[in-house]
């Protein structure tokens, strides 16, 4: 393994981007801007997929993109570009102008207040130094996907293992004179077996994966590849089951997956659109008293980390829900002036779009329980390990997704099963939330322990 | 007929993709290309009554890729410098392992599209940011005259201008300009605590004035209104097993789901669909018969050649219940010796090349849409679908209706809530019984994710009935 600096002046390139940055927004200003902001990203990636003992895909890449915001009063417009050459950035000025003055004034409209801007950057471990050669990198993919194959003989095939690695930089700066900087790196391994029932000749896939900033963090190749096995294996035999009405855990991913529509249903975008099932609920009971929901930007090495948020102000730890109580929306500076609130530092930049709202690190807070203590817990019911589709409707909270998972008997995970649907409404699911597990692990920006609702309708045969 | 675009237009001379293609091609490499990509897109979207944003993005870029085997080495670069060619190729051959300069490749030769299926002209396709403004509101107004119960409406319109350059190891150089358009809108009505949802939106490979024939644009504000309207009264969705009448257009999104996927090559070649090794088998009954069509004028999954320059053609994938066709791009089609049906796309030029679908769709039947839900006793008529997703391997699929009304007795009752269907793509179009009379394309308003990478597709279908399928609502 060759371990080395990447990149040997990528203080004098962040300087030099903070540059262009003060020229485009010069520029802007002279074309009419009353005020404006402006996002460069630029980043190398690398990504291989090995399938069945062999490189099936290698890419590399090196990219970079500059987005531009203007304001000409109350109206705004925000354009993108991979060309930072003179004239293309000058037409993109202009035509960002051009667009502005074509909208409708927008009485909250505008960059944050300059005293709100963030005024300390700190590291937050985000970035790893660390530079891989091409051959390790394969061998990381190769060495899981080995561990698959190897962990049962009913692991017959594979979708294959990728390992990928990225790096960049973000420099975000506006006509308040803020210019804040960070960069950070991902490392990812996930192995994707598939195994085959030897009586039927039916196929199940699973996977698993993971990510840290930090290359010397990943688990082994060989745990991930194990893992992405057992959970393959473990599907085989999958059966339907009779419609009925009962409890279902949710293991951790899919805890996460309810975490992230309470996500969506807090943020300001869809509060003052009117287009949330949790409307005008700031300080009242919308979840079961065990739950309390932090989202934390500064976590040290935390994947949803950033020292500082898509318009510029500090990021921090806000908490959501406390013992069931919702205590704070996610908002930007816009979505907040809207609803009259100020921003909870949320806002999310993808660099050629104006600002929206996202987590940072949002997570529910473990209780006692282990995992297997909870399915202990349960006479009858379902253990819900994947869902599918796109079956929820964020103003009503009415929710109907595809499942697999478990049938639980008398505490015990009794068979897989498969082609169901689970059913209810995630204002009351939430409410219904029994019990909170005590296994809360990391593995992207959502992350939740897993967790028992009380009932919910399982629709099958 | 268009004029062929050329390479001058990303600042490159045939020379230097030839000088690239050759360095790209060298032994145990058995196929290469690059891909010259430049896209412009512009978004206009309104809410609460007024046009608030507007956005426009800028992207060029090259994708070069070479193929050995079953391997793949892909690079891109948004410089098109020889220099950044250069670097792209020589990542891009790593994968074969071998020393450069084996075989200089055909010198391309450029050739023209063989047709035009969407003749717009550039001017037709950039219009005023005032001409949008100006639709976005009359349909704000439109969704609101509807009902008063409309209490909010978002709309936006995008638009897209793509311009392609494909050349290739195998002496290919042709390009494409790919104009894309949507409207999408979204009302939400209020009736007391009562708030529900309703979209409707459209587009193609057209221009503006598409939107406006026949004022089509309102004809969209009024349906998404409706939809609003009418999940007011919805009552919760029955769950179980139950015959289901899905009308015809959009509800086409069941074959892209359940056996779309399914067929594209690169999972059979893998063996890791569920239909793998299935050709010549039944897989749906004998009213059955579905193609993927990449030749309709206009269609927003439409293509004059797909992304590898191969012209994009009608496949039949089932025939009379019977599986005949995987849809292929280069790679697959060679390494199955199947057929090679101009279904290799990618998102842009830093994705690779994937079998992909076009407008996937099931051929008319005879039945009469009224007799259909005459003969159902107890079940569902779906009309309008959200988004579907499906499981390749163990071929579970699922789409979620977001306009759907109970039947009961043969007759049409109440409108129900949204509920998820969820079937096994081999076995449920063996349960299609009737197919009516009535194909309908959908609107043009498909995305198709996969591998990461999103494309426009377009789908549709006759009113069909399905004898038995599984519905996920609450209600016993």
């Amino acid at each position: 393994m060759h371990q080395g600096q990447r990149g040997t002046e990528p203080a004098t390139i962040t300087n030099g981007y903070a540059q262009l940055a003060a020229n485009v927004l010069a520029r802007a200003k002279a074309c009419g801007a009353t005020e404006a902001d402006i996002v460069v990203a630029d980043g190398e990636t690398f990504s291989v997929q090995v399938r069945v003992g062999t490189v099936d895909r290698l890419t590399k890449a090196r990219e970079k993109r500059l987005g531009l915001r203007v304001f000409i009063g109350k109206r705004s417009a925000t354009t993108s570009t991979s060309d930072f050459s003179q004239d293309s950035l000058e037409r993109l000025i202009a035509d960002t102008c051009t667009l502005a003055r074509a909208v409708v004034e927008d009485d909250v409209s505008g960059l944050p207040d300059a005293a709100q801007m963030a005024t300390d950057q700190p590291s937050l471990d985000l970035y790893d130094e660390t530079v891989l050669d091409t051959e390790t990198q394969i061998d990381w993919a190769k060495r899981g996907e080995a561990a698959a194959f190897a962990a049962d003989p009913r692991i017959t095939n594979s979708e294959g293992a990728e390992f990928d690695s990225s790096s960049g930089r973000v420099v975000l700066a506006n006509s308040h004179g803020f210019v804040g900087s960070y960069k950070s790196s991902n490392f990812s391994l996930s192995v994707s077996p598939i195994a085959t029932e030897s009586t039927t000749g039916a196929m199940q896939r699973d996977a698993w994966y993971e990510v840290q900033r930090k290359f010397a963090r990943l688990a082994s190749a060989e745990s991930i590849g194990q893992e992405a096995a057992r959970r393959a294996v473990r599907r085989l035999g999958a059966r339907k089951v009779a419609t009925k009405r009962v409890p279902v855990v949710f293991d951790q991913e899919m805890a996460g997956s309810l975490l992230a529509n309470l996500c969506g249903a807090i943020s300001g975008y869809g509060l003052y659109k009117r287009a949330s099932f949790l409307l005008d609920k700031l300080g009242q009971t919308i979840a079961s008293d065990l739950m309390t929901v932090y989202d934390d930007g500064r976590m040290a090495g935390g994947l949803g980390s950033r020292p500082f948020d898509g318009e510029g102000l500090a990021t921090r730890k806000n908490t959501i829900v406390e013992r069931g109580v919702l205590q704070s929306y996610l908002l930007d500076t816009y979505s907040g002036r809207k609803l009259g609130l100020p921003s909870t530092g949320n806002a999310s930049r993808s660099v050629g779009e104006s600002p929206s709202v996202g987590p940072t690190n949002f997570y529910l807070v473990p209780g006692l329980k282990s995992a297997q203590e909870i399915i202990g817990s349960v006479k009858e019911g379902l253990y819900v390990t994947e869902l599918i589709g796109f079956g929820i409707n964020m103003v009503t909270g009415d929710y109907s997704r595809g499942a697999s998972g478990f049938w639980i008997e008398n505490g015990e995970l009794a068979y897989p099963v498969e082609e169901i649907t689970i059913a209810g409404n995630l204002k009351q699911m939430f409410k219904d939330i029994e019990v909170i597990g005590s296994d809360l692990v990391f593995r992207g920006r959502i992350a939740s322990p897993t967790l028992k609702i009380s009932e919910l309708m399982v629709a099958g045969n | 007929m268009l004029e062929p675009v050329q390479l001058a237009k990303f600042g490159v001379t045939e020379l230097e993709a030839q000088h690239a293609l050759d360095r790209l091609n060298v032994r145990d490499v058995d196929y290469a290309d690059l891909y010259f990509e430049s896209r412009t897109s512009e978004s206009v979207s309104m809410e609460e009554g007024i046009v608030k944003r507007a956005a426009k993005s800028v992207s060029q870029g090259v994708g070069v890729r070479a193929t050995a085997g079953e391997k793949t080495g892909f690079a891109y670069s948004d410089e098109l410098t020889k220099k950044d060619l250069e670097i792209a190729a020589d990542t891009a051959r790593y994968i074969a392992n071998s020393p450069q300069g084996a075989s200089p490749v055909p010198v391309p030769t450029q050739r023209r599209p063989t047709r035009d299926l969407y003749p717009i002209e550039r001017a037709k396709a950039e219009v005023a940011t005032a001409d949008r403004v100006a639709l976005l509101n009359a349909i704000d107004a439109e969704a609101r005259r509807y009902d008063p119960r409309i209490k909010n409406v978002m709309a936006s319109f995008n638009t897209e201008y793509k311009v392609v350059v494909v050349a290739t190891s195998d002496g290919t150089l042709v390009g494409d300009i790919q104009p894309l358009s949507r409207l999408q809108i979204t009302c939400i009505a209020e009736d007391g605590d009562n708030r529900q949802v309703g979209s409707f939106g459209g587009g193609g490979r057209v221009g503006f004035e598409y939107y406006l024939e026949g004022n089509r644009h309102l004809s969209y504000a009024r349906e998404a209104a409706r939809e609003a309207i009418l999940n007011l009264s919805a009552v919760d969705a029955p769950a179980g097993v139950m015959p289901v009448v899905l009308a015809g257009g959009w509800p086409g999104i069941l074959l892209h789901e359940a056996i779309g996927h399914g067929l594209e090559a690169d999972f059979n070649r893998k063996k890791t669909s569920a239909f793998s090794s299935l050709i010549g088998k039944r897989v749906a009954s004998d009213v059955c018969t579905i193609v993927d069509d990449g030749t309709l004028p206009f269609r927003r999954g439409s293509l004059n050649m797909d992304d590898e320059g191969t012209p994009t053609s009608c496949t039949t994938l089932i025939e009379k219940g019977i599986l005949r066709r995987y849809i292929t791009d280069k790679l697959n089609a060679r390494l199955m010796g199947i057929p090679l049906t101009g279904n290799g796309r990618r998102e842009n030029y830093q994705s690779v090349v994937l079998p992909r679908m076009t407008n996937t769709f099931m051929l008319a039947g005879e039945s009469d849409p009224q007799d259909m839900i005459r003969s159902v006793k107890k079940g569902l008529y779906a009309v309008s679908f959200g988004g579907g997703q499906v499981d390749i391997t163990n071929g579970k699929f699922v789409f979620s209706a977001s306009e759907a009304y109970l039947i009961e007795d043969g007759q049409i009752t109440k409108p129900v809530k949204g509920a998820t269907l969820i079937g096994s793509g081999p076995e449920v179009l063996t349960k299609v019984s009737m197919v009516g009379h009535d194909l309908k394309l959908d609107n043009g308003i498909g995305t198709c994710g996969k591998d990461g990478q999103s494309v426009p597709v377009g789908v549709g279908l006759p009113t069909i009935k399905i004898d038995e399928i599984t519905v996920g609502g609450t209600q016993r």
